[in-house]
């Protein structure tokens, strides 16, 4: 184990992948499945590569982007000023919040049928179940981020005869951003399974959402292994974008 | 005689119908260095938030010399309450933004802060990189570096080690009679308080068995030369002040 933890993390991911697809082989080998049950990792390989080279992958993947990226920043740019709103006006907590939380409690897929009934666009509904998914996490950790701002610092800028909009851009951004960046990140995942249940609910023929649906259908299970390892690549690629920017934006936290 | 730096008449003030200061009236003339000291929970930071403008009394009214209520003061915390992401220049160029001074002359005066409370070549630091006391140095060159009429200390070495503690005071005494700042330093420490000030209020309550409301039971001049070195601790004078003050919080009355 010691000369494992020693090792970079490169090398250390790669031998976990190694043990993963080498467990599954031999789950499929010692089982005997079919394939349209558990396909083996060559299947998939192999299937992927023909996705790859009819373009079908690269096409119906930019449209499931196109519609995490708005929907990312949809989400947050309604959750934050409104996170502002309730963190700084204690009435308005009041008023809102409750709706808010019963609002989690409805599981997003029995809610995006709604949203196809009231926005006609097939792709800015998808759209709306993604921001509807990213617009929580965001909020609260907008919340918790702002009251996470010591009071004798307001007391300090009031004193130093700070106006509002001071001691919004040098008190409370800089303060809130470590816990917001914290929430995107969070955001960031849950957009691509926003925009995937929006496909589900509207599978138009175009998404990965829609050829999940039309692989499953026809039973080519190991075009839906492909296309749930496309969705976890670009679940981490958004995770990692946001983890960079966090790198760069706070790199006072990471002076020891 | 000119008229004092800060009058303050009558404060009385009602904390969720909890009475937690009654009938406080004082006078802190230019340039003094006021302690104020009592036991806690009294009721001290209360009457520092007050006179620093934070908070608004139940009754009673403050009164400062022409345009000072307008300026900005200087304030410290126990808790140093530094901008984790602004290095120890950042952080002391704070009030100078907020006054929209900028450039050459902020960079000149930030540096002139940083030389005074001993941090150069500690700029570019961040506070997480600092001990206790650097960062109260840092905490209280903020408070200085846009050269505030009044400074205002809650406990600010409360959280140091003795030592620490006993230079700081020291440092801060050497800065003060290099600025025109009037000085109200909040300690638990009646040593700190006696050592460091021209005079001392106690703090307490004038009704037996609890401690509120509070009110400025004594007022106790100190009458120890300046400049002051650590060797005055063993004189008699000083030694009496102490006892003095350490009986007037006693008595409560």
């Amino acid at each position: 184990m010691n000369i494992l933890q020693r090792q970079p993390v490169w090398l250390t991911t790669l031998v976990s992948f190694a043990f993963l697809v080498i467990g599954w082989q031999l789950l499929v080998t010692l089982g005997g499945y079919q394939k349209f049950i558990l396909p083996g990792p060559l299947d998939v390989w192999r299937q992927m590569q023909i996705v790859a080279a009819d373009g079908r992958l690269l096409r119906h993947s930019l449209i499931t982007i196109s519609e995490i990226i708005p929907g990312l920043l949809i989400g947050c740019l309604v959750a934050a000023p409104l996170g502002y709103l309730l963190a700084k006006s204690p009435l308005a907590e009041r008023l809102i919040s409750p709706y808010l939380i019963a609002s989690q409690a409805i599981p997003i897929i029995a809610i995006a049928p709604l949203l196809t009934i009231w926005i006609s666009s097939v792709y800015w509904s998808r759209v709306a179940v993604a921001a509807l998914v990213v617009f929580f996490p965001i909020l609260i950790n907008m919340v918790v981020g702002l009251r996470s701002v010591p009071a004798e610092l307001y007391e300090l800028m009031h004193v130093l005869k700070a106006d509002n909009g001071q001691i919004f851009r040098k008190l409370e951004f800089p303060a809130a951003l470590p816990v917001f960046l914290a929430g995107l990140k969070i955001g960031a995942t849950l957009a691509v399974i926003g925009a995937l249940v929006g496909e589900f609910v509207q599978p138009q023929s175009r998404g990965l959402g829609f050829l999940l649906i039309t692989a499953r259908q026809s039973f080519k299970t190991d075009l839906v292994f492909v296309i749930l390892v496309t969705l976890a690549v670009i679940a981490l690629s958004l995770y990692g974008l946001v983890a960079l920017l966090e790198k760069q934006v706070l790199r006072w936290k990471l002076q020891k | 005689m000119s008229s004092p730096f800060l009058t303050a008449v009558n404060i009385s003030h009602t904390f969720h119908d909890l009475p937690v200061l009654e009938n406080i009236s004082l006078e802190i003339q230019s340039g003094d260095f006021v302690a104020l000291v009592g036991p806690s929970g009294v009721g001290k930071s209360t009457l520092l938030r007050i006179l620093a403008g934070l908070l608004r009394p139940s009754s009673g009214e403050i009164h400062m010399a022409d345009g000072s209520r307008q300026e900005p003061i200087g304030l410290v915390f126990q808790r140093d309450n530094l901008m984790p992401w602004r290095t120890v220049a950042e952080n002391i160029r704070l009030p100078l933004e907020l006054m929209g001074m900028n450039g050459r002359e902020a960079n000149g005066r930030v540096q002139a802060m940083i030389n005074l409370v001993g941090l150069a070549g500690f700029e570019q630091r961040y506070p997480a990189q600092l001990s206790g006391g650097m960062a109260q140095r840092v905490a209280l060159a903020r408070a200085l570096v846009h050269e505030p009429l009044f400074l205002l200390l809650d406990e600010p070495f409360g959280a140091l080690d003795a030592l620490t503690r006993e230079r700081m005071g020291l440092e801060l005494l050497r800065i003060w009679e290099a600025m025109p700042v009037t000085v109200l330093l909040v300690t638990h420490s009646i040593n700190e308080a006696v050592f460091l000030a021209d005079e001392v209020l106690v703090m307490g309550s004038r009704r037996p068995n609890t401690k509120r409301p509070a009110t400025i039971t004594h007022r106790i001049p100190t009458g120890l030369p300046r400049p002051r070195d650590l060797a005055m601790e063993r004189t008699a004078v000083f030694q009496d002040c102490v006892t003095a003050v350490r009986a007037a919080i006693e008595s409560g009355v």
